[in-house]
């Protein structure tokens, strides 16, 4: 022990190995190591493969808006409108079924197609929205979507007054909330498909790419022959689409459209972004790190969870870790530009 | 004059991890001289001045004030000791005027609250003792650069000036204006103030240099006075090399007309016509706000078009999208490289990559990216720019300005072009980088492209062009070719003022 700790030149080999993977992957290997650590210590449930594939289940939503967070992001901009997204594909989707399903009640199916593409179509309208304003109008991101936010949230609270949609279909539910094909839950197999989808997006195609040009110099990618307003739209839509997706799975989990579902979702899937080392200055970030990333984040709550800390102090702590991980963030490309 | 130096190094170094950025450097400056510092970028005369100006602590060595062995803890202190330097980044506020950004720090006070008045008055004397034209209660983001810079002399004379070290005063100005700045600096000679001077512009150096101070690789070459040497005799100094291994010849086969620019108009410039054939160079000189760049960026799309007709090999791009310009055959490098060229976060091959990619190169799939094609042109290309093996995965923040350069040069060779317009593709970029770019210039003139080359650099469209357009005032004053093209006749209509064209 005391020769390890005397050998300084280790240490600094140590330190300097550090520093590389915090340059090369950003801060979520240290953030998911000290969390292993503590909640391990903190409860003796935290560490079982039961637990885990719980939280692995539970992630599934925060991954698929973190997917399109990182678009939105990797663009250059973010997109605060995620959660409005959700809830107004829920309560969209939800009042077409119910009304279609009475209308057909032969065609149980149709009527969720219908209502499910409604709820969609909500959806794809918010992210052409912001693409609009972001890339035509040149709103700044923040205010766009703030903005939109708030309308999708209004819209979403009209359409209903507030109260839940209830009595869906039962086979939307059983379907997209609790079925399992394969025996493995629905939710987790069409976040598989959403992972697998943007990976190839974002590394294989041309598409994917200039996403990547545009947020790292949109002037550069300009003279490039790269259509940047074209891939801003893209960005927010294709966000707005996962959003949506994700509203989807989340009305059939709690059968009903409900619109206060995904409150703080564009919190949890920013930092999730940032701590899986997506730059807040766009043109950086991977797909498998960002899952990752949700995973933590979620992985983290239910630590919290089982250390029985009140549901407040995990908005408190939530909040910091999303400040601490930007400032780490800011750190990474202060060092990435001075080339240390 | 007295014979002690206002300021002297005396074995000056200063080493990085790594780098030996300054190898003992004997440096002096005499009451009332101008001592020029020349030398390539990375030679260390930023370094140099950087320590004398207080920014900087020298790792050995010592610099000696007025005889006296001193420590500068910072650029304040600096100053209080009458040594006040102008950098090339501003130290503006743009958002202020431009009298509180003069007293900055020094604001006159009546009682507890700043006299704003006192500040106006006191900031419209020193305009009017050192003879510049500037409004004191102008919003200082509405000044030319060229106003900004006087401003940020201006600051200077605060103190008890005695050194005043201007690093690439001119790099922004018109030619009138340096005109006053030469003036003024003559002025300062008299009263007996020493000036460092950095610059690269050799044709000043005879108008204001008493001596000349070369750096090379963070080494002093040799200091001479200017009466004593030429700019043949400089450049061999600076790079180690003649000065006609720098500038290659091209040969000439002139071809078809390639782009036809026909009175196009955008705000702030006259109608201008001109063609670019296939196998030239079209060199563009004139003084930076002459239009010279914004005639280009109107053709590509990038300023407002508000009449005239471009054709691209018989093709109207007039109205085309830059997009689709440059997918018709156009590149435009822009003289920006931080903010228009390179996406500075990523590495080299991806920046590369860009270019290639949207030329669809290879794809098996469409919309897919043939990422093994593309590395292999990436690699191709960054040979082809002389771009060392090392450099190429490394961020593009962490590389000298003269391989950011090269990699934005790499950028042109990503997809078919017919017509290269290069804004001032060497700016900042040291004598050897230059010499590399200038041949790939003429490979490929001599491969049938048609080049453009705007530049504020004389000998370099001089030597480089075959035919010559100058602008002023925002339109064409001449259009030379041959025997015609020579400096004096290039000065000459730089300041056209009559109105009439060649």
């Amino acid at each position: 022990m005391s020769a390890e700790t005397t050998n300084t030149s280790t240490n600094n080999a140590a330190f300097y190995r550090t520093k590389r993977v915090f340059v090369r992957v950003g801060v979520l290997p240290f953030f998911l190591a000290i969390a292993l650590i503590v909640f391990t210590a903190l409860s003796s449930k935290f560490l079982t493969g039961q637990n885990l594939m719980n939280v692995a289940r539970q992630s599934v939503y925060l991954v698929l808006v973190s997917l399109g967070q990182m678009l939105a992001l990797i663009s250059g901009g973010f997109d605060l409108s995620v959660g409005t997204a959700i809830a107004l594909t829920s309560v969209v989707s939800a009042t077409g079924m119910v009304w279609l399903s009475a209308v057909f009640p032969d065609a149980i199916w149709l009527a969720i197609t219908i209502g499910a593409l409604m709820g969609i179509g909500a959806a794809l309208l918010i992210g052409l929205v912001n693409g609009v304003g972001v890339a035509y109008f040149e709103v700044s991101p923040f205010i766009m979507t703030l903005g939109v936010s708030s309308v999708g949230a209004g819209l979403a609270l009209f359409l209903t007054g507030g109260v839940p949609v209830s009595d869906l279909p039962f086979a939307f539910g059983d379907t997209f909330g609790f079925g399992r094909l394969w025996g493995i839950p629905v939710p987790v197999i069409v976040a598989t498909f959403c992972i697998i989808i943007m990976w190839v997006f974002m590394s294989r195609t041309r598409l994917g790419t200039q996403v990547y040009a545009v947020g790292g110099n949109i002037k550069a990618a300009h003279l490039s022959a790269i259509n940047t307003r074209k891939t801003l739209m893209l960005a927010y839509m294709i966000c707005a689409l996962i959003a949506s997706l994700t509203g989807l799975l989340l009305t059939a989990r709690v059968e009903s459209g409900e619109a206060n579902l995904g409150g703080t979702i564009a919190l949890e899937s920013i930092a999730a972004c940032v701590i899986a080392g997506v730059s807040l200055r766009g043109g950086i970030g991977r797909v498998e790190n960002v899952v990752l990333g949700a995973f933590f984040i979620v992985l983290v709550q239910n630590g919290m969870n089982l250390a029985q800390v009140s549901s407040y102090m995990q908005m408190v702590l939530l909040g910091m870790l999303l400040i601490l991980a930007v400032i780490f963030d800011q750190l990474r490309y202060r060092m990435i530009m001075s080339g240390r | 004059m007295t014979n002690i130096p206002l300021v002297q190094t005396i074995g000056l170094s200063k080493q990085y991890p790594g780098v030996l950025a300054l190898d003992e450097i004997d440096f002096d400056l005499m009451p009332g001289e101008v001592h020029v510092l020349f030398g390539e970028n990375g030679a260390g005369k930023s370094t140099l001045i950087s320590m004398l100006a207080g920014a900087n602590v020298p790792s050995s060595g010592a610099i000696l004030r007025d005889g006296q062995k001193s420590h500068f803890e910072s650029v304040a202190d600096a100053q209080k000791r009458g040594i006040y330097t102008v950098f090339q980044e501003f130290s503006l506020i743009p958002t202020l005027s431009v009298a509180q950004n003069i007293f900055l720090g020094w604001e006159p006070r009546k009682g507890p609250f700043i006299d704003h008045r006192a500040m106006r008055q006191r900031a419209a004397q020193m305009f009017e003792e050192l003879e510049f034209d500037i409004d004191p209660s102008a919003i200082t983001a509405t000044l030319s650069r060229a106003q900004q810079q006087m401003v940020e002399i201006t600051k200077a004379f605060h103190g008890d000036l005695s050194v005043l070290i201007l690093d690439e005063p001119t790099a922004s100005l018109t030619d009138r204006e340096v005109d006053h700045l030469f003036r003024f600096i003559k002025d300062l000679k008299a009263r007996g103030i020493g000036i460092i001077y950095i610059s690269h512009r050799m044709q000043e150096f005879a108008r204001i240099a008493d001596r000349i101070t070369v750096l090379r690789d963070g080494a002093k070459i040799g200091t001479v006075a200017m009466a004593d040497t030429n700019d043949g005799a400089l450049v061999e100094m600076m790079t180690g090399r003649a000065i006609s291994e720098i500038y290659p010849r091209i040969a000439q086969n002139t071809g078809d007309v390639f782009l036809k620019v026909d009175q196009v108009l955008t705000t702030g410039l006259h109608p201008c016509s001109f063609e670019v054939n296939a196998g030239e160079v079209l060199g563009i000189a004139g003084l930076v706000g002459s239009g010279k760049s914004r005639i280009f960026r109107t053709i590509m799309g990038l300023n407002p078009r508000l009449g005239g007709q471009v054709e691209l090999a018989g093709c109207d791009i007039t109205k085309s999208s830059t997009r689709a310009i440059i997918e018709a055959g156009v590149y435009y490098l822009s003289p920006d490289r931080k903010h228009e060229g390179l996406d500075l976060a990523k590495p080299c091959n991806d920046n590369l990559a860009v270019n290639p990619m949207m030329a669809r190169l290879d794809e098996k799939l469409r919309g897919f990216v043939n990422w093994i094609a593309i590395r292999q042109k990436t690699g191709a290309i960054a040979d082809k720019v002389e771009l060392s093996e090392g450099y190429r995965s490394k961020l593009v923040s962490q590389l000298s300005g003269g391989n950011q350069q090269k990699v934005l040069f790499g950028k042109a060779f990503g997809q078919d072009i017919d017509v290269y317009i290069f804004d001032e593709p060497t700016v900042g970029v040291d004598m050897g980088t230059r010499a590399a770019l200038y041949r790939l210039i003429r490979d490929l003139a001599e491969a049938g492209k048609a080049v453009v080359l705007i530049s504020s650099d004389l000998p370099e469209v001089l030597n480089l062009s075959h035919r010559l357009l100058v602008f002023a005032h925002g339109k064409i004053t001449a259009a030379l070719s041959g025997d015609s093209m020579t400096e004096d006749q290039v000065l000459k209509h730089f300041f056209d003022e009559t109105g009439a064209t060649a």
